[in-house]
């Protein structure tokens, strides 16, 4: 994501990013980003903590006329419950890299089948 | 490249991945690296006039949609304004998408943006949010296919702001 946001900001868009992967974000540098240290797949909140994902959304939309210079700004949410040791440890989601469109559920491939047919993916 | 913090501990997911590429006898995964500074511009309007628009890469798309390939696919997918979370879906190769696929707000902020709106914080959310799926391996296919598009898009949108969503 951190070459989209230079892209996008060089074409005289302003970005700013979510991210909670330090490591990742710096080494893309994209111009803006706020960090939440939570697992991976959970950028912009807590699940069901309507109140932190709006403060989230908001701190990131702020640091566009806030910072002053090209950074990571760490927010101060807390993720609920120890984390760290999983995300260090040998647990991987990966799944097999599927070369036909993947789907939620089964309703999903059904309702896309009957709007699309069965053709690739567009490009919308 | 800017270190995290005293006091921030951080997991090093460059790391990690390197560590278990090795292990695995893969060639190492090349994260993007810049060491040349990025663009930095600032909003022509203030954040209360401003439309952001949103653009999302953990794989969210719509109940009818079609589906993401979990294989270096640069399609994206738009997801109107005013879409509710219950027709909301993820699909994703490289993450555990428990919580997302029960509450797409933890990867796909809409619902928080059209909340900041509403409150008078935020001007307007774009007609449509941008989506697709990140994990990408291909940076040339990414430079040359998905990239342009999301610019291109981004500005006939309209939009004073970019809220990029990675996983």
């Amino acid at each position: 994501m951190g070459l989209i946001a230079r892209a996008i900001e060089a074409s005289g868009v302003a970005t700013t990013s979510l991210t909670s992967a330090w490591s990742i974000t710096a080494s893309a540098n994209p111009p803006r980003a706020v960090f939440n240290d939570f697992p991976l797949g959970h950028t912009a909140g807590v699940p069901g903590d309507r109140e932190m994902q709006l403060a989230i959304a908001r701190s990131a939309l702020e640091a566009a006329w806030t910072m002053p210079e090209p950074g990571i700004t760490v927010l101060d949410h807390q993720w609920p419950g120890e984390w760290r040791d999983d995300a260090r440890g040998p647990v991987d989601h990966r799944t097999e890299r599927l070369e036909t469109p993947q789907y939620q559920n089964e309703d999903d491939r059904a309702a896309a089948i009957a709007a699309h047919g069965e053709g690739p993916a567009c490009g919308c | 490249m800017q270190m995290p913090p005293d006091g921030l501990d951080a997991v090093d997911y460059i790391g990690v991945t390197k560590a278990a590429y090795d292990a695995l006898g893969y060639d190492s995964y090349r994260w993007a690296h810049n060491d040349e500074p990025p663009a930095f511009v600032t909003p022509n309007v203030d954040l209360a006039d401003a439309k952001v628009v949103i653009i999302a890469s953990g794989g969210v798309y719509r109940h009818g949609d079609i589906g993401f390939t979990h294989k270096d696919d640069t399609t994206h997918r738009e997801i109107p304004a005013d879409t509710a979370d219950a027709a909301l879906r993820v699909t994703h190769f490289a993450y555990d998408q428990t919580a997302a696929q029960e509450d797409p707000s933890v990867v796909f902020p809409l619902q928080a943006v059209r909340r900041l709106v509403d409150d008078g914080i935020v001007g307007s959310v774009a007609d449509m949010a941008l989506t697709f799926m990140g994990g990408i391996y291909s940076q040339r296919r990414l430079r040359e296919q998905l990239i342009p598009t999301l610019v291109r898009r981004t500005h006939e949108l309209g939009a004073d702001v970019a809220l990029l969503v990675p996983v």
